[in-house]
């Protein structure tokens, strides 16, 4: 014990001699506590202003009728007017169920390709992990640029996303939009999305098939459990958890979706790809009214955050099981 | 003795038989190409000229040209063959390339100041959230904060804003304060959005640290800031470096906010890029350049992260 008490030098990197001036006197006065709050001020200070403070404003704001085009108004309180005029819309209810359809096509996409890849990489054959490396780089992309160049990809009749399903189906590749068709464009989205996401899923499944421990596939293999039997009774409820985790991640970005699509389709054709944050940013940024769009913001808030909370509690529930 | 019976099987998942890893490995690889792809044609595109850029069918095959990389980082007039004639000969090769489409080089693009941009807001952040994040993430690593969980909750709660919602009250905030298109702005709103991740990541980096490493250098005569600098901060620099990077990730890529609060002298590569147009739209050689150039250093901090990727992009939730 006494060992560990004297500072070595192999094991403590840089230490030399203890330096006695003055200033570090005078720093060490500094109770443990006072360090604690010295530290994680700057940071709750920053989130406070750059966070909460807009945060209170705006909710201020969504009680109004704010527009800032004709910002030469004065400001008027309209109670609770701008709520009941958002959940009385018939087009936001709309763009919400188009968002709920993205968001829950795209996660189940991705949770069958990035589990699917997952067991299949878990198999460690080789050079797995190169190729590992190559599936995770769309995920790491910025997903404006992503939309940017999948428009060029998707060109009817330059792209070659048209031309190679037109190789493989027949159909000639400039009788249709994947961009620009109300039947294509919301798959369009899922499409890319999945190309980007799916990794991520992926990522997070293997975690979860490396975290069983492999005397449990040994008892089963005792037992003569098929592999199939395997699957359902060791492999599916014990990765579970991990595949949650990686749906409520995707599922609160997805909801919050706006770069990619904005330079995909930009809500089109019409507003079939028009997910609520677009919406949101028409309202807010187009047409300026600040007032509506506050209160539209904070019932996308509430929501995030209140599906987010059930499911959190819902998976420490599976967690613990 | 089970392990002798686990490897006789040859279903066993614990150890796959040499046909089921083929059958894996090429069902991955195949994925995996299929999935580079869209990279690799716009890696080529940029190489294309402008006329192979837009053929029809789209050309596997053509003559590389730097055509696009001249036409992302310039500015060119189109001018009268007559006009070029006169002109003295063309001094450099991307004059020679220019004048053969009947053009002249006018200036340079704004392409260098977006991309100074993007590296100013990107390392600017990224340098004040990983500081606050480390001093955070030691504190609630080390020392008992009332209330810590809800702290902690909070810091993350921050990021589940949609980032559409949080530019309203940002942009009249910025509005008032001069701070709308100004890299300060920018800076101050990406650190916010980066710390909570930083605090995250780096409480787990730090919570991995024995700390008998610090109590003995304590109770040799060392001051906590001491023990913070020369024990704490050497150990943990693995995990600094990969918080790091996962900051200027963010940065390098954000473009909700930067779309909507900047318009010129703040504006980086991301909202820049899909507006690189040439004669009658976009012009896909110099978008697919920019691109590339700007994808690059991601694809090489996605090398380097590989191993604490998981970490990263699950907020430490998931170690390994």
């Amino acid at each position: 014990m006494t060992t560990i008490l004297q500072p070595d030098d192999a094991m403590i990197p840089g230490v030399s001699e203890p330096a006695k001036s003055r200033a570090t006197r005078r720093v060490r006065g500094l109770s443990d506590r006072a360090i604690a709050w010295l530290f994680v001020a700057p940071t709750i200070a920053l989130l406070l202003a750059i966070n909460i403070f807009p945060l209170v404003w705006m909710i201020r704001l969504s009680f109004t009728s704010l527009n800032l085009s004709m910002s030469y108004l004065p400001l008027r309180f309209v109670g609770l007017d701008n709520f009941t005029d958002i959940l009385t819309d018939e087009d936001v209810w709309i763009r919400l169920q188009t968002t709920a359809q993205f968001v829950i096509s795209s996660v189940a996409l991705q949770v069958v390709i990035g589990f699917g890849l997952a067991l299949l990489i878990n198999r460690q054959f080789r050079g797995h992990s190169f190729w590992t490396t190559m599936i995770l780089l769309p995920m790491m992309l910025s997903p404006a640029v992503v939309g940017n160049f999948w428009t060029l990809l998707f060109q009817p009749q330059i792209g070659p996303f048209n031309y190679l399903i037109s190789l493989f189906t027949g159909v000639p590749p400039s009788s249709f939009s994947m961009t620009g068709e109300v039947a294509l464009a919301p798959w369009t989205i899922v499409l890319v999305d999945t190309w980007m996401w799916a990794p991520y899923v992926m990522l997070i499944c293997l975690a979860g098939l490396r975290s069983i421990p492999d005397y449990i596939y040994e008892a089963a293999e005792v037992d003569r459990a098929s592999a199939w039997r395997q699957f359902w009774s060791i492999t599916l409820p014990m990765t579970v958890p991990f595949l949650m985790l990686a749906v409520l991640f995707r599922a609160i970005e997805n909801f919050k979706m706006f770069d990619m699509v904005n330079l995909l389709t930009s809500g089109g054709p019409g507003s079939t790809t028009e997910l609520v944050s677009i919406t949101l940013k028409r309202a807010a940024f187009e047409k300026w009214r600040t007032g509506y769009s506050s209160a539209l913001a904070i019932i996308l808030f509430v929501t995030v955050f209140g599906a987010a909370n059930i499911y959190v509690k819902v998976l420490n529930k599976v967690k613990q099981r | 003795m089970t392990a002798a019976v686990a490897k006789s099987t040859a279903h066993s998942i614990v150890e796959s038989s040499s046909r089921a890893k083929a059958v894996a490995g090429s069902l991955v690889i195949l994925y995996a190409m299929i999935t580079i792809l869209p990279l690799v044609w716009i890696v080529a595109t940029a190489f294309k000229s402008q006329s192979d850029a837009i053929a029809y069918p789209p050309k596997v095959l053509f003559q590389p040209t730097l055509e696009g990389y001249v036409n992302l980082f310039t500015v060119r007039t189109r001018q009268t063959p007559d006009f070029i004639a006169k002109l003295p000969p063309p001094q450099t090769w991307y004059d020679k390339l220019v004048r053969q489409h009947d053009m002249v080089i006018a200036g340079p693009s704004k392409v260098v100041p977006r991309f100074v941009n993007s590296l100013i807001i990107g390392f600017g952040s990224t340098f004040l959230a990983v500081f606050l994040g480390t001093l955070a993430a030691y504190a609630f690593s080390r020392f008992r904060i009332p209330l810590a969980d809800d702290l902690l909750f909070f810091i993350l709660s921050t990021r589940m804003m949609p980032p559409v919602a949080v530019a309203i009250p940002i942009y009249l905030m910025y509005r008032q304060l001069n701070l709308t298109d100004t890299r300060l702005g920018m800076i101050l709103l990406y650190t916010a959005v980066n710390v909570s991740l930083a605090v995250w990541l780096l409480k787990g980096f730090i919570d991995e640290i024995p700390r008998e490493y610090e109590e003995a250098a304590l109770v040799d005569g060392y001051t906590r800031l001491q023990a913070l600098r020369k024990v704490v901060l050497p150990q943990a620099v693995t995990g600094i470096a990969a918080t790091a990077i996962f900051c200027l990730i963010f940065s390098w890529n954000e473009y909700a906010f930067a779309v909507l609060l900047t318009s010129g002298e703040a504006q980086t590569m991301p909202p820049f890029i899909p507006f690189i147009i040439g004669e009658g739209g976009q012009d896909w050689p110099a978008v697919a350049a920019a691109t590339t150039l700007f994808v690059v250093p991601i694809v090489l901090f996605t090398v380097l992260l590989r191993k604490h990727l998981l970490r990263g992009i699950t907020f430490g939730a998931v170690r390994k």
